[in-house]
Parts: C-alpha cells; sequence; structure tokens
C-alpha cells in the first residue's frame, strides 16, 4: 500500500476525505494567517500612505482600497460556495457540502462591508447613502441569497437534506454574481464601471492599482485561513455526531 | 509620502468620517468574524475532549 502510493506519486484523491483533509488544512493555516496580516498591512500603506490623491475626488476615493476587494470577494466567494455546493450534488462529496458552508459566513460578511463601505462611499459623492440602482440592488440581492443559504442549513434538521436544499439555492443564485458583474455596464447607473478590467488598460494610476491588488490578495488569504478554520470545526461537529451515532 | 501633518492626515481632506469609517468598518468586521470563529473553535475542540475521555 505504501509502495502503491509512492509510486503514484501525489495522492490528490485522499485529500477529498475530511479525515486526511482535516490536518493538511491545519498546516495551510498558520502561513496564510501571516501572509494574510502582512499583505494587508503592506495594502494599507500603499492606500493611506503612497497613493496620491485623487484628482477628482480628493481623499475621499481612498474607500476604494477596501470597498473594491472587498466587492471582488463576495461575488467571488459565492462563486465559490456554489462551485463546492454543485460539487457536493454531483459527487455526494461531504468535504464538498462542508466547505460551501463554511465559505458562506465570510461571504457574507465581504457582501455586508462592500454595502457599508459603499454607502460611506455614495455619500459624499452622490449625496445619496443609498440608491436603488442595479449595482447597488443586485449586491443587496447577494446578500439576501447568503442569508438564505444560512437559514435554509438552520432550518432543516437532517444535515443531508439540508446540504441539498441549500446547494441548489446557492446554484440557482449564482446567477446573480454576472448580474452584479455587468449591471454598471448593462443599466445606466450611478456607480461607476469596472476599476480593472482584462480588456482595457486600467483607468486609474498604477500605484492605486497595486494597493488595490495587495490588498484584494491579503483579503484572499484572510478568507482561505477563516474557511479553513471554519471547514475544520465543521468536521469536528459533524464527524463527532457521526461518531456518537456509531458507537452502538 | 502624502501628507505634511498627523493632522492633515486624519482629516482625509474633509472625508475623515467616511474614509476612516469605511475601513474601520471593514476590519471591525474581520475582527468581529476572527473572534467569534475562534470562540467556536475553542467550543468544538473542549467538547472533541471532553468525548474523547
Amino acid at each position: 500500500m505504501k509502495n502503491m502510493e509512492m509510486k503514484s506519486g501525489f495522492n490528490w484523491l485522499k485529500y477529498a476525505s475530511p479525515k486526511t483533509f482535516y490536518p493538511l488544512a491545519g498546516k495551510i493555516i498558520p502561513w496564510c494567517v501571516v501572509s494574510a496580516a502582512v499583505l494587508i498591512l503592506y495594502g494599507l500603506y500603499i492606500g493611506l500612505f503612497v497613493a496620491p490623491t485623487d484628482f477628482q475626488q480628493g481623499e475621499g476615493y481612498r474607500i476604494i482600497f477596501v470597498h473594491v476587494p472587498a466587492a471582488w470577494f463576495s461575488m467571488f466567494l459565492y462563486l465559490l460556495m456554489a462551485l463546492y455546493a454543485g460539487l457536493g450534488l454531483v459527487l455526494n462529496a461531504r468535504l464538498s457540502y462542508m466547505m460551501a458552508s463554511a465559505i458562506a459566513p465570510t461571504g457574507a460578511m465581504f457582501t455586508l462591508v462592500a454595502l457599508v463601505t459603499g454607502s460611506l462611499w455614495g455619500k459624499p459623492m452622490w449625496g445619496a447613502w443609498w440608491v436603488w440602482d442595479a449595482r447597488l440592488t443586485s449586491e443587496l440581492i447577494l446578500l439576501f441569497l447568503y442569508i438564505g443559504y444560512f437559514s435554509l442549513q438552520a432550518a432543516i434538521d437532517d444535515k443531508n437534506r439540508a446540504d441539498k436544499a441549500s446547494a441548489v439555492l446557492a446554484l440557482v443564485g449564482a446567477i446573480n454574481v454576472p448580474i452584479i458583474y455587468f449591471s454598471v455596464k448593462w443599466w445606466n447607473t450611478l456607480h461607476q464601471g469596472a476599476s480593472v478590467s482584462l480588456m482595457k488598460a486600467p483607468a486609474m494610476a498604477a500605484v492605486m492599482l497595486k494597493g488595490m491588488l495587495v490588498m484584494a490578495i491579503g483579503f484572499w488569504l484572510y478568507s482561505i485561513a477563516v474557511v479553513l478554520i471554519r471547514v475544520r470545526c465543521e468536521i469536528l461537529e459533524r464527524d463527532s455526531k457521526a461518531a456518537m451515532f456509531r458507537q452502538d | 509620502m502624502q501628507w505634511h501633518s498627523v493632522g492633515e492626515f486624519l482629516a482625509m481632506g474633509g472625508y475623515a468620517f467616511y474614509v476612516w469609517g469605511s475601513f474601520g468598518v471593514t476590519f471591525l468586521c474581520m475582527a468581529i468574524e476572527s473572534w467569534l470563529l475562534n470562540k467556536r473553535r475553542q467550543r468544538v475542540t473542549q467538547a472533541v475532549k471532553q468525548e474523547a475521555f
């Protein structure tokens, strides 16, 4: 057995089981925590000290350094959650469902941050805390989708059925993510267009872009760390309960 | 370096409430999430330890 594993090299499938994934996650977490802290501090330094004043929005634009990365991760984490939920449905893999439910709270947190910082940016620039335009409304719907996902999981006692039902909700709701992303193109909105696009040169100074990207990678590592810690809790909770039932 | 004094830095060109509010909310939310998660982790590992004995 040992030899077979040696021959086939690194056995990825092994880590699809919660029991082997648990210690692997434990090894990754400290690295993510440290590098997230370093990158977020570096991003703050660029955003608050290095990046120049904006010629239109003065110092008010600095909100971009938290608002845009938070908004990106509100959407990206939703897609990742939906992907794991979908994998769970297709492969009937417990670890996938656990990952989906471990991602949801962090995604919801970044959605809330994107909405609140957006509101704090909207007030001085547009003169309103909130407008019912396409970008803001679809982002609010994203928050409701996350809340719906938690509520559905909490409402169904049978964990297996709860996983399946909430996975369907996560998948159906994923249609909202491209709507959020393209809302500024498809509809006339108050919200400005994409800050960074693969198709054209970024509409901002290189140092501003750098600050935003550094902060985004910091948020990414933060997300990996908290999701892995949460999935470890999830594994212990579910498997210790399962172990209790197996005892007879 | 953009700033000539600490006061100027804190004033953020008149946008202090909005800029510091945004940064504050962001890191407060992340701190609360980490704190709640840490409490959950402690509760779960405690429960598992008790189960083992």
